[in-house]
């Protein structure tokens, strides 16, 4: 191969040939990025800035650190204090905090975050803030009389790590961790369940990205292949779940694939099961796989199509001339150049299958939980730093996935229609 | 706050009408449509004020976001009895002054006339809803009649529909398992008392067919999916009443919960959001609600008159309401401080169970 | 058992028809022979159905009705695989994935050569080519030129023994076209193949072809080399397609064997000779190419009728001088003359007498 010259090009007058190029490139991009310039905004506004926004506060909360000065400033002082056994003290701050966030109102504020960590705080920082200014020295027995669990190390380590506004205690607990007496530990083999569903999640939704690839390969195949007129009502039929609502299909497959339901009852009626033997399609995994594929295939199909309606048909046919047969055809020649729309599809359905719950959730009976759920779990019960948590690590396995994507295909050879 | 703002815009992107003067958020359905007959339209009619009513899927992280972004639309919400709770501990809400609250119809002063724990800080109840199970009286013509025959499979073979999630389920299973109502929450508090719900929940759960929408429940049901479920106690009523379907609750082991409207920390009209707060939860205000939707009202003299149900107008609404004395023999109020504390902890444990 | 009759034509198109629609013939009846190592050329208007005879011969289109056979063997229910036929596209195919080494290992792979022969044939099949320091690119990085002899490289580099082209130099700009046409044509002469050209110009059917079929409306209207084309058009459609051509639309009016005396529409008899237009007082259409026309009287065969005609426009065109000429109620008669030092300068409202040897004017079907 002809070796690229190294010395150094100049234009007529002189300057760096590079230089030249890249100034009279500038003025374009330029002007493209003004036209750019109110999508970027909105992109800016409406998805980074919230998306920081979760991450912060994934790593933030100053529910108790705002509210219990003196506890703060005590362990701040006292970094290394035994938990097992705090001094009079620190039971001394602690009241006065208590006392103060009775007359603050604070007490929620401060008992919902240790809870996040040691449940059941919450009634318990209320009981004492009601009691707070009438207790008397020394706090420390008045404290523990009035609960026992005042003198948790548990408790106590909780309020340390939370007397600071930025924690990873969120990561922490979406990691199965719990913080016990003797600080942060593996969850009991009976609570630990964020990391079996991330996998889960990223299993399901592998599976599901499969299975919309093989059933959309053959379909966005025949859509290139037909005429126009063909492939538009072709094409109306595979857009056609997009115009119906999500729990319109939802129930119809409910419909379709319950136990008492028309599938059923035609393979009953058929003699080929009987009524006792009854399949179970639904509110499991098969309900979670068949309608989610259902929900997601058209966003596999229509990169594939986009992709494969440019693909000449001459390819195949001089590969065919060359001597291929219609196999070798198939593997070598159409599908490598079909991997643009293949990965695009494959990403897009991933991604999706990845942050859905609400249809899992009404069809997969015990198999429909997923990561999502337990995200919008925490939304909707006001943890929304253990959810950003969740979310961030989801997000950060996504851009892995991502990486891994680059560095096996190339994003620039990325296909969405 | 600024940054907040910027992301509750995003995520909240409500557009109200402008001139409403009392924006009301509430679940929609037909729980929306009983607030706004009962409530928004006779209020406005009454008062002469303009309100509005606007649905949510949950209102609860709604004002939540809100709130947080200091950019709040709504002025009443109606949110589940913990959330308002957990929101009122987080200083998300106005505090709402009991003492100004309307005496009942028959003179009773509020404070006697609300259910205990009806009225909180910043909360007043609209209803108490239930969670109770119901069958196909043309499968079981005898019929279960205790919390236990749910759990009863040689007595009463067949699919059981149960709710997805830990609230209400572990108080039933501890119910079924033969708890007296009273005890259930001391027992719950305990590690052992939650071992011993879910090993309850063990002799079924080959069985179980998880619902997660409210809507499932009748459903499962009216398919022959299940021989009997647990539901909640409105969607029972809408199927056998409104729909003829033939289902029957049972009443034993309901676990009955507040519905309250709450006024969100800076909403915009304030002071005409307490007036609308106590004229819905005036004696009145509450009947006008329970006519359209079988939740009961939370002031005893709401339950002294017979409320006939508006859907039909001759049903007598008493026997299908959890407030109903007969109904309330065994019968369990839900402990908002016990899932505030425990919420988190028991649905992972919940879920982890659930994925076994 | 019958016996066949033998053809020892290498490629036989035998009655073959082929309808897309069942409705419309898109082929009528077609018969050809190929020798081996001719370079035959269809040639034809656009829609006239060379590509679908292409297409049903490399086995991507089913004749549907006829027999086609290679090397006397019918190869109708033959696989394109299997066809051995080397194939050159007008949009290249080339495949985008593949660097151009590898588009050349394809067909050898598929015939799982050697990777030691595999690569002294690629070498050799680009040198060929004058592409051998282009192994490494991709199709993309490659000038439409440089593209186009990748592919007949690929389409040569398995020895086939028949190559079909279907418009290969189309999308190449005139002069690179004319240097490839001459490319081709050598690497047919010095590899001894067979080739099969499909062409809608037909100058590089001229310049390249051993014979050119014309192809129009699904029919070959002449198979001949392309001097008997151009100098013997056998039908006025051949006469029009191929170069330039005056019309004279006239009747028949003495017939002595090929020697045809026509009178024109405008009254004026002129001399021609009979080609498929052979009976008297019919219909015809004298066809003579404007080099031949004459209109100095000592170049015309002596006895020979003359026409009157008056001087238009003269246009240089370099090498000839094109007059446009007034002749029997047309205006839009050409004569080419020879840009000679002593070329006689015609000027417009010139009044002239045109004539031309009998043999050059034909009279064809109007
Ligand atoms: N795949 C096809 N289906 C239907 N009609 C076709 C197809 N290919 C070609 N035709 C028709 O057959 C006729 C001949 O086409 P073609 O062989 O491509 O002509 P040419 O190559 O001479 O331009 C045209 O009228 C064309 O429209
Ligand atoms: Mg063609």
């Amino acid at each position: 191969m002809a070796e690229a010259t190294t010395e150094l090009l100049t234009t007529a007058d002189g300057r760096p040939l590079k230089a030249a190029l890249a100034a009279a490139q500038s003025r374009a991009k330029r002007r493209a990025f003004f036209l750019v310039l109110p999508l970027l905004l909105f992109v800016l506004l409406t998805f980074l800035v919230p998306i920081g926004y979760m991450l912060k506060r994934s790593f933030e909360h100053d529910g108790f650190a705002s509210t219990a000065p003196a506890l703060v400033a005590w362990f701040e002082a006292n970094p290394d204090f035994d938990p097992a056994n705090p001094p009079e003290e620190a039971y001394a701050a602690l009241v006065q905090d208590l006392a103060r966030m009775q007359v603050e109102k604070t007490t929620g504020l401060s008992g919902t975050r240790i809870n996040y960590s040691v449940p059941g705080t919450i009634s318990l920082f209320k009981k004492g803030a009601r009691e707070a200014k009438d207790l008397t020295p020394p706090f420390k027995e008045s404290l523990v009389a009035l609960d026992a669990d005042w003198g948790r190390p548990a408790l106590w380590r909780g309020m340390q790590s939370a007397s600071h506004v930025y924690t990873a205690e969120f990561y922490r607990v979406a990691s199965d961790m719990k913080l016990n007496d003797d600080g942060w530990a593996r969850g009991e083999d009976n609570e630990r369940i964020y990391l079996y569903l991330f996998f889960k999640t990223f299993l399901i939704s592998g599976l599901i990205t499969v299975i919309c690839l093989l059933l959309a390969f053959p379909v966005s195949h025949l859509l290139a292949t037909l005429p126009m007129a063909k492939a538009s009502l072709l094409m109306i039929l595979v857009l056609l779940p997009f115009w119906t609502s999500l729990l319109v299909r939802t129930t119809a497959w409910i419909a379709l694939l319950q136990e008492q339901g028309i599938v059923n009852d035609i393979l009953v009626g058929m003699g080929l099961i009987d009524d006792e033997g009854r399949l179970t399609m639904m509110y499991n995994m098969t309900g979670t796989i068949v309608a989610m594929t259902h929900v997601l295939l058209p966003f596999m199909i229509l990169p594939l199509y986009s992709v494969m309606r440019v693909i000449p048909p001459s390819y195949a046919r001089a590969a065919r001339s060359l001597g291929a047969t219609s196999w070798t055809t198939f593997r070598r020649v159409y599908l490598p150049q079909t991997l643009p729309g293949i990965a695009a599809g494959s990403l897009l359905v991933f991604i999706l299958a990845v942050g859905y719950y609400i249809t899992p959730a009404l069809v997969g009976g015990a198999d429909g939980q997923l990561i999502s759920n337990l995200i919008s779990f925490h939304m909707t019960k006001s943890n929304w730093s253990l959810a950003a948590a969740i979310a961030a690590m989801l997000l950060a396995a996504i851009l892995v996935l991502y990486w891994l994507y680059d560095r096996l295909i190339g994003i620039d050879r990325l296909k969405l229609g | 706050m600024k940054k907040t703002l910027i992301l509750t815009t995003a995520l909240v992107g409500f557009g109200f009408a402008a001139n409403a003067d009392v924006t009301v958020m509430s679940w929609g359905g037909a729980y929306g449509a009983a607030q706004t007959e009962g409530h928004v339209k006779p209020w406005m009619a009454a008062t002469g004020n303009a309100a509005i009513m606007v649905d949510s899927d949950n209102p609860a992280p709604a004002i939540k976001a809100m709130v947080e972004a200091g950019n709040v639309t709504v002025d009443v919400a109606s949110v589940e009895y913990a959330d308002a709770i957990r929101l009122c501990d987080e200083g998300l809400l106005e505090p709402i002054d009991a003492a100004s609250l309307p005496a009942g119809a028959d003179g009773t002063p509020a404070a006697d006339d609300f259910f205990p724990g009806a009225v909180t800080e910043c909360a007043v109840s609209t209803d108490i809803w239930s969670n109770v199970f119901a069958y196909d009286t043309t499968k079981f013509p005898e019929g279960p009649t205790t919390a236990a025959d749910f759990f009863d499979l040689e007595k009463f073979p067949g699919k059981r529909g149960l709710k997805k999630g830990a609230k209400a389920v572990l108080e039933f299973a501890l119910l079924g398992d033969g708890v007296p109502a009273a005890e259930v929450y001391d027992v719950l508090n305990t590690p052992e008392g939650v071992d011993r719900a879910f090993a309850k929940l063990d002799t079924i759960k080959s069985e179980v067919v998880w619902w997660e929408a409210g809507a499932q429940a009748p459903q499962l049901l009216a398919d022959g999916e299940v021989a009997m479920t647990t539901a909640y106690n409105g969607r029972i009523f809408a199927a056998a009443v409104g729909e003829g379907k033939p289902f029957q609750i049972v009443w034993d082991g309901q676990i009955y919960e507040n519905e309250s409207y709450v006024v969100p920390k800076g909403a915009p009209n304030k002071d005409l959001a307490m007036d609308f707060i106590k004229y819905a939860t005036s004696t009145e205000g509450l009947r006008a609600q329970a006519a359209h939707i079988s939740y009961g009202p939370p002031r005893k003299s709401a339950n002294l008159e017979p409320i006939i149900y508006a859907g039909d107008g001759k049903t007598e609404m008493g026997p299908h309401l959890p407030t109903n004395p007969a109904n309330l023999t065994n019968a369990l109020l839900t402990s908002s401080d016990f899932w505030v504390d425990h919420d988190a902890e028991l649905n992972e444990r919940f879920q982890a169970w659930l994925s076994q | 058992m019958t016996v066949e009759p033998r053809n020892d034509a290498f490629v036989a198109f035998e009655h073959v028809q082929k309808s897309y629609d069942g409705v419309s013939l898109v082929v009528k009846d077609l018969n050809l022979s190929i020798a081996k190592g001719e370079f035959l050329t269809m040639l034809g208007p656009s829609g006239s159905g060379k590509t679908t005879c292409l297409m049903m011969l490399a086995g991507f289109e089913t004749a549907t009705h006829g027999e086609i056979k290679l090397d006397g063997v019918n190869i109708n229910q033959v696989p394109p695989h299997k066809r051995g036929i080397g194939m050159v596209f007008q949009n290249y195919a080339l495949f985008p994935h593949m660097t151009v080494g590898e588009n050349l290992a394809f067909p050898l792979e598929v015939r799982g050569m050697g990777k030691d022969e595999r690569e002294s044939k690629i070498k050799r099949a680009l040198d060929m080519v004058q592409m051998g320091a282009f192994a490494n690119r991709r199709p993309a990085q490659l000038s439409g030129g440089q593209q186009q002899r990748i592919a007949l490289a690929r389409a040569l580099v398995f020895d086939p023994k028949l190559v079909l082209m279907d418009e290969p130099l189309g999308a190449l700009d005139k002069q690179l076209r004319e240097h490839m046409q001459f490319e081709i044509k050598h690497l047919h002469e010095s590899l001894g193949i067979t080739v099969v050209y499909v062409t809608h110009d037909q100058g590089e059917a001229l310049t390249m072809s051993d014979r050119i079929a014309v192809f129009n409306d699904g029919r070959i209207q002449q198979l001949a080399p392309p001097s008997d084309l151009y100098e013997r058009p056998e039908n006025s459609f051949v006469a029009q397609f191929i170069g330039e051509n005056n019309k004279l639309p006239g009747v028949i009016e003495e017939l002595t064997g090929d020697k045809a005396l026509v009178r024109l529409t405008t009254g004026e008899l002129i001399d021609a000779t009979a080609v498929n237009a052979r009976e008297k007082g019919g219909k015809t259409l004298v066809s003579i190419r404007p080099e031949r026309v004459e209109f100095k009287p000592e170049m015309m065969p002596a006895g020979a009728h003359t026409i009157d005609a008056e001087v238009i426009e003269v246009i240089y065109m370099g090498d000839i001088l094109r007059a446009v000429l007034k002749v029997a109620g047309t205006d839009d008669f050409v004569m080419k003359m020879r840009n000679t030092l002593w070329q006689t300068k015609l000027a417009p409202g010139q009044k002239i007498k045109v004539g031309w040897h009998p043999q050059d004017a034909r009279a064809l079907d109007p």
